[in-house]
């Protein structure tokens, strides 16, 4: 496919360093009027040198931005290595006492880098077009026409064309004739750019009493496209909201997973949660540093290598700390509650000793960054996507562990009747720990996720723990089901809020409602129907 | 002082064991001796030291003591507060710190008022946000007694229309901790917000005057002082007086057993509620009195942290017990004074390892272990 493309393209470039090089090359007169004289005879001078893309031209244009060219007596100078070259002849020179440096005022540099952007139109690179296309696209009222008809000549790559296409529509509106006004502004009733937008308004523009655009007819047309394109602009912002909804939701359900099996399945109040979280992006720093030290070729790769071991630090001090102090609090909810405040409180103090009270840097992998662009503006980051299927993955092998383990087996016989389970021979001791070890091992895995999104530092943990438990409780507790949902709704309606109300007054509005909610269903959303007694 | 130590836990084996005591005297005579001699101190021999002892002296109180002995005086009257709930209720708010702060800006609302008053000078934080006039909600705030009755009222009505809801609902236990922490959790975001009108991140500060007397000289210091210990002082007899009475007997059957105070044809609902709210209020005089003392009061106060540390100060002393929680709250708080400066590393350490060995090992705190000590040896 695009074969002919860049033969045909190899050829006008060969066609222009060879065959025509007389007619085309950048003369020596055209760059003295690029380098020297007054601002406007320089970018009329630029603008007519840029009709003729030659890499000639471009070199030069690196030159000039680069302030290494110089004019010594009517003779243009290009600074090459530690000598100067005379343009015209390409031979060294000296030059003389009275050459003077090119200066290029931030006019004059704005439209160079803009001309060295259009010249990238004509690269051998589908990369490097494409983002001079983007860059052109951002600001198309300053865009020469017949630049982009030559390149929509030769251009065969579906994509450019098309952004092209849009391009030479958006250029086409400030044409003197009016079909073409007309043409464009139909079809630029495609495009998706903020930028076509403003530049669609600004020819409705009115407001020294005459129109910019004369002619009503076009008027008409120009107010059908705005119209269709804020339209879809809208969509894609809903959509956007719905997607950052979701992701803040899916961190807020990574959480609060782990507080759903050791409180909901096993009752325990467990207020160094966020700790865990912590200590599991800790985890990833430490996994991260290991890297650099020994496989600095790897090092990209830390993050994959830290997800067990999140898991594996921060479900060892779980089991840990079930052995030393939760096991003796067991049925003493309101104990366990202080204890493990006091928990966190060690583990913070402990992380604050060993790596410093400041955040530390975790850095984000390259196969995470940038994001999919699914509209001009909207933009789903790579690594929020990441997060969503880490948490959907997390989700699953969790619910298969419940459901399906003979571990899982255990854990729901111990939740529903202790007694029972120990006389059956299971042992409940032992079940407890590696629950516990579970539901701290899955925090540990949030903070894993969390480091690619968020600081990290020794208090990360208390910021998450009170959005846990409203997360564990309005789902319902030992409900996985109700956890999803409430973590999804609340992270899918705070966002919705922000966008309304601002950041604090929603979190507020949220734990109000979650109050009142609870008042109406003391059990969750998604209780379980039984007569168990109350405790 | 007399009260026998009692389980909070309804379904653990020491709610039946809990048995009444037989009407006794309101205090034993060594109750009233001591009462009687922490008022001297407070009232006789601090300001003297303060005042006549002359700067030099081995015997002076610098005022950076009296301050600081002010504001554990506060701390205490939390921990009362929070004991009366806890100890005697078995109702664990997380949300203790809201109250007091409640309090304490209503205080800082007529001290700042009083600072304006005074110098013409708006507060800083309406200065900031380019305010000339104070918000509706800051009307009348110029009256001590307004003031003051904000300082009580607020608090009190929060807890009285949120415990409602609760009581009503049968909220308790874990839930009930949950979703106080919530609530001091959303209202500390509130205040942390400039456009709610109470100085923000920054706080109410900057105060100049009270009741006309210049705030900072060592004779306000000491004169709140002398009012913080005979507040505490005074709480101390209410709360002796409402456990002791039929409402806090009632109230101790609620802890222990409430399914079987229901089917005697009680509602805990009101019962609840009023030592919720009576909590509530003390807690709200506890920081009125706090504000001037520490010249600031911000949000940071309802941080759930600080909430929770209120619960540790009472667990520490001995809940269910009344000196308990004051003993608690002093030594804690004086603890920390002390380490933060000298230690600050090992604070956290030591405050942690606090909360994890005092519910492992003494659920009664150190008057609990007093007790066994006393039954043990005599």
């Amino acid at each position: 496919m695009r074969r002919p493309g860049l033969v045909l393209r190899t050829l006008l470039g060969l066609t222009l360093l060879a065959v025509v090089h007389a007619a085309y090359a950048l003369t020596p007169q055209e760059a003295l009027a690029i380098a020297g004289g007054d601002t406007d005879s320089r970018i009329a001078a630029l603008r007519q040198a840029v009709q003729h893309p030659d890499p000639q031209l471009a070199t030069f244009l690196h030159k000039l931005l680069n302030d290494e060219v110089q004019i010594d007596g009517g003779m243009v100078q290009v600074q090459q290595g530690n000598d100067w070259i005379n343009l015209a002849t390409g031979q060294a020179v000296t030059p003389s006492a009275n050459a003077e440096g090119v200066v290029n005022n931030n006019y004059v540099r704005k439209q160079l880098e803009s001309a060295r952007a259009a010249l990238d139109l004509f690269s051998p690179s589908r990369a490097a077009r494409l983002k001079a296309v983007r860059q052109m696209q951002d600001d198309p009222a300053s865009v020469d026409r017949g630049l982009v008809e030559q390149a929509l000549k030769i251009e065969r790559d579906p994509e450019i064309r098309k952004r092209l296409q849009l391009l030479h529509a958006a250029v086409l509106l400030t044409s003197p004739d009016a079909a073409e006004r007309l043409a464009a502004a139909k079809e630029l009733a495609a495009s998706n750019y903020p930028a076509v937008r403003t530049l669609l308004l600004s020819r409705l523009d009115h407001s020294d009493g005459q129109h910019t655009e004369i002619d009503p007819t076009v008027r008409a047309q120009i107010e059908k496209s705005l119209a269709a394109i804020d339209e879809r602009l809208a969509w894609s912002e809903r959509l956007g909201t719905l997607f950052s909804g979701i992701s803040l939701g899916s961190i807020l359900l990574l959480a609060a997973l782990g507080l759903a099996v050791t409180y909901g399945l096993m009752g325990v109040i467990n207020m160094a949660q966020g700790e865990f979280i912590m200590l599991g992006a800790y985890a990833t720093y430490v996994m991260q540093g290991l890297f650099q030290r020994y496989l600095p070729a790897e090092v990209h790769y830390s993050l994959l290598a830290a997800v067990p071991f999140s898991f594996l630090v921060a479900g060892g001090v779980g089991m840990l700390v079930e052995r030393t102090i939760i096991r003796r609090l067991y049925g003493r909810p309101l104990e366990t509650l202080l204890a493990t405040w006091g928990i966190s409180l060690v583990l913070i103090q402990a992380v604050r000793s060993l790596f410093g009270p400041q955040n530390v840097q975790v850095d984000n992998p390259p196969w995470m960054s940038g994001g999919l662009h699914v509209m001009a503006n909207l933009i789903l980051p790579y690594n929020r996507m990441v997060i969503i299927a880490f948490t959907a993955l997390v989700l699953l092998a969790m619910g298969l562990l419940i459901a399906r383990t003979r571990l899982g087996l255990f854990v729901r016989a111990v939740t529903q009747n202790r007694a029972m389970a120990s006389c059956v021979g299971v042992r409940t001791a032992r079940v407890d720990m590696l629950a516990f070890g579970l539901g701290t091992g899955i925090a540990g895995l949030a903070g894993c996720a969390l480091t690619q999104i968020g600081n990290v530092s020794p208090e990360m943990g208390t910021g998450y723990i009170v959005d846990c438990f409203m997360v564990v409780v309005l789902g319902g507790v030992g409900q996985l089901t109700g956890t999803v949902a409430a973590a999804l709704g609340l992270g899918v309606v705070n966002t919705l809020l922000e966008g309304v109300a601002g950041a604090v007054l929603a979190k507020i509005a949220v734990l109000i409602a979650i109050i009142l909610f609870i008042q109406k269903r003391p059990q969750g959303m998604f209780a379980l129907k039984g007569r168990s007694v109350e405790t | 002082m007399a009260v026998a130590p009692s389980s909070s836990n309804a379904s653990s084996a020491h709610g039946a064991r809990a048995q009444l005591q037989p009407p006794t005297a309101f205090l034993p005579p060594w109750g009233w001796a001591t009462l009687l001699l922490f008022l001297l101190l407070i009232c006789v021999a601090a300001p003297v030291l303060a005042l006549a002892v002359p700067h030099g002296s081995n015997l002076h109180l610098s005022q950076y003591w009296v301050a600081l002995a002010g504001k554990i005086l506060c701390y205490a009257m939390v921990a009362l507060a929070m004991d009366m709930v806890w100890g005697y209720a078995g109702i664990l708010s997380l949300g203790h710190g809201l109250f007091f702060a409640l309090g304490g800006y209503a205080m800082g609302m007529y001290l700042n008022r009083a600072m304006t008053a005074a110098s013409g000078n708006l507060p800083d934080f309406m200065q900031f946000m380019q305010w000339t006039h104070f918000p509706w909600y800051w009307q009348g705030t110029e009256h001590f007694a307004y003031a003051l009755f904000l300082a009580l009222a607020v608090p009190g009505l929060l807890a009285f229309v949120f415990g409602f809801f609760a009581f009503r609902s049968r909220i308790k236990g874990v839930y009930f901790s949950i979703i106080t922490q919530a609530l001091t959790y959303a209202a500390m975001l509130l205040f942390f917000r400039n456009e709610t009108g109470f100085g923000g991140n920054n706080g109410l500060t900057d105060f100049k005057v009270l009741l006309g007397f210049p705030v900072g000289t060592m004779a306000m210091s000491v004169a709140l002082f002398v009012a913080s210990g005979v507040a505490l002082a005074g709480m101390f007899l209410f709360a002796r007086w409402l456990v002791r009475s039929k409402f806090g007997r009632v109230l101790t059957a609620i802890r222990d057993a409430e399914s079987r105070v229901m089917f005697c044809g009680y509602d805990p609902l009101w019962f609840k509620l009023g030592v919720w709210t009576a909590s509530a209020v003390m807690c709200g005089l506890a920081g009125a009195l706090y504000a001037p003392q520490v010249g600031i009061i911000n949000p940071s106060e309802m941080s759930p942290a600080n909430s929770i540390e209120i619960a540790i100060w009472t667990a520490i002393g001995g809940r269910g017990t009344l000196i308990g929680p004051i003993v608690g709250a002093v030594l804690v708080n004086a603890s920390k004074s002390w380490l933060t400066v000298a230690m600050p590393e090992a604070w956290l350490y030591l405050l942690g390892g606090l909360f994890i060995v005092v519910t492992l090992f003494a659920p009664y705190g150190i008057v609990g272990l007093w007790r066994q000590w006393r039954l043990r040896h005599g």
